[in-house]
């Protein structure tokens, strides 16, 4: 009547749903730190252009740390050390928190390059027309530079969705961790791995062909 | 009316601009001379306060450039400025290049900015490229598209900095004919440029400078018939 009792059991139809969900919850969690971190990056990137001595002495240094320190580190300090402060905060904000972080450090020096690549001359030209300084920036500088910058942007982008792996360690269940939960349920690691691998690629591959595609439409050849 | 006094410009120790004393009257044409660092692209970035000065003044219609709490984008407006480096803005067509400033700056709507871009741009000869890309633009084009621009704020006057300098020289023909075409309709122009043949056919007085200093000013005959000091005969037998 009833199966044999078994640790392990071999790779069911409905583990593909389990890893499907987890995909989802990596796609939320990067999709999410990415938004707020280019956000971010991109007033942080503008504050170390205009080179504020306090944004090159505090900014700067700050966002260095960030880029440096591995980010496996920074996501066990900060979700150990953050209920010290009072904050508490599951995996999941935690992994947005330092992800998001760890992306404005990234796009911050991607959006610095991408407002030195338009240059003194065509800011000039904008504002000679009379626009203020804001709308230069909105929609002189920003757009332009922008575009300069964009594919830099995307590499960043891309990294920090496969970083997002790393989420795991707090036990966060997205793809990486539900592998492994399944990895050990079955004991087949070269077909859940490759499984999963295959998520990345289709959560990331679309989003590279799109990129590509916008910047054929740029172009303007 | 442009009146510039005494005007001083440092460049940290180098002194630019030694002391320009210049009237420039509604109508007029003058074309700026001089070998390059001289002072006189200088002097047109001092003139809509994209530089700042040291010493002197610059008023513009009897509102002083450089004092404190001047309303420079709105003085801008009065002053258009085609560059050496033509500038077009490249993610916008030709026609959104022109008619950005007319929307965001003059507050125009949208439909009505497109109108004016579409006129300025027939203007110069380039109605039939309102969709384009600047990118696919010759430089001639792109540089009659940055006078479109500028005009499209209907601005009194227009400086020019060495606008057909950049240039291939079978393009600066194109240029230098819209030029000519906006002084004839009576614009007033400040033209630096090394363009002699145009400094002579078109502008009413040509300056020439020299180390920063306005060595000569008077009618194309006189400079260059009879120019007075040393430094302005050696420089046109040079450029001749």
């Amino acid at each position: 009547m009833s199966q044999p009792i078994s640790f392990f059991s071999g790779f069911q139809p409905s583990d593909l749903l389990f890893l499907a969900e987890a995909a989802w919850r990596t796609l939320l969690i990067s999709g999410l730190a990415i938004s707020i971190g280019t956000f971010f990056g991109i007033i942080f990137g503008w504050l170390l252009y205009e080179g504020r001595i306090w944004a090159s002495l505090t900014l700067a240094p700050v966002l260095d740390i960030f880029r440096s320190v591995p980010l496996i580190i920074q996501l066990v300090l900060f979700y150990n050390f953050a209920p010290i402060l009072g904050l508490n905060l599951d995996p999941f904000a935690s992994g947005v928190v330092i992800l998001a972080i760890y992306t404005a450090a990234l796009v911050a020096n991607v959006a610095r390059g991408g407002i030195e690549a338009v240059g003194q001359p065509m800011r000039r030209a904008a504002r000679s027309l009379g626009m203020s300084y804001w709308q230069d920036l909105r929609y002189v500088a920003l757009p332009i530079g922008g575009r300069a910058v964009f594919p830099a942007w995307v590499g960043v982008a891309l990294g920090v969705m496969k970083d997002s792996a790393l989420v795991s360690v707090l036990g966060y269940v997205e793809l990486l961790k539900a592998s492994q939960i399944l990895i050990t349920r079955t004991q087949e690691p070269f077909l859940i791995l490759s499984i999963a691998g295959a998520f990345y690629f289709a959560l990331s591959y679309p989003i590279s062909r799109y990129a590509a595609r916008l910047e054929q439409r740029w172009a303007h050849a | 009316m442009i009146e510039i006094r005494g005007l001083q410009k440092y460049f940290g120790a180098l002194h630019v601009l030694k002391g320009i004393d210049l009237d420039v009257e509604k109508g007029e044409v003058l074309s700026v001379i001089g070998a390059s660092g001289s002072g006189k692209s200088t002097l047109l970035y001092c003139i809509n306060g994209l530089e700042e000065i040291q010493g002197g003044q610059v008023e513009v219609d009897g509102q002083n450039v450089h004092a404190k709490g001047a309303d420079l984008n709105k003085l801008r407006q009065k002053l258009g400025m085609v560059f050496q480096q033509w500038n077009s803005f490249p993610h916008l067509t030709v026609q959104e290049n022109v008619a950005l400033a007319p929307r965001i700056v003059r507050g125009l709507d949208r439909k009505a900015a497109d109108e004016i871009a579409e006129r300025q741009l027939a203007h110069v000869g380039l109605g039939d490229k309102l969709r384009v890309y600047p990118g696919a633009l010759s430089g001639g084009q792109q540089q009659r598209l940055a006078i479109a621009r500028a005009l499209a704020m209907e601005p009194d006057y227009m400086l020019f900095d060495e606008a057909t300098s950049a240039l291939d020289p079978e393009l600066v023909g194109e240029v230098l004919e819209t030029m000519r075409m906006l002084a004839e309709e009576g614009m007033t122009m400040i033209c630096v440029t090394h363009e002699m043949g145009f400094a002579r056919d078109v502008s009413d007085r040509v300056a020439f400078f020299h180390q920063g200093v306005m060595e000569e000013i008077g009618p194309p005959s006189q400079i260059f018939g009879e120019a007075q000091s040393p430094h302005t005969r050696g420089f046109l037998a040079n450029v001749r």
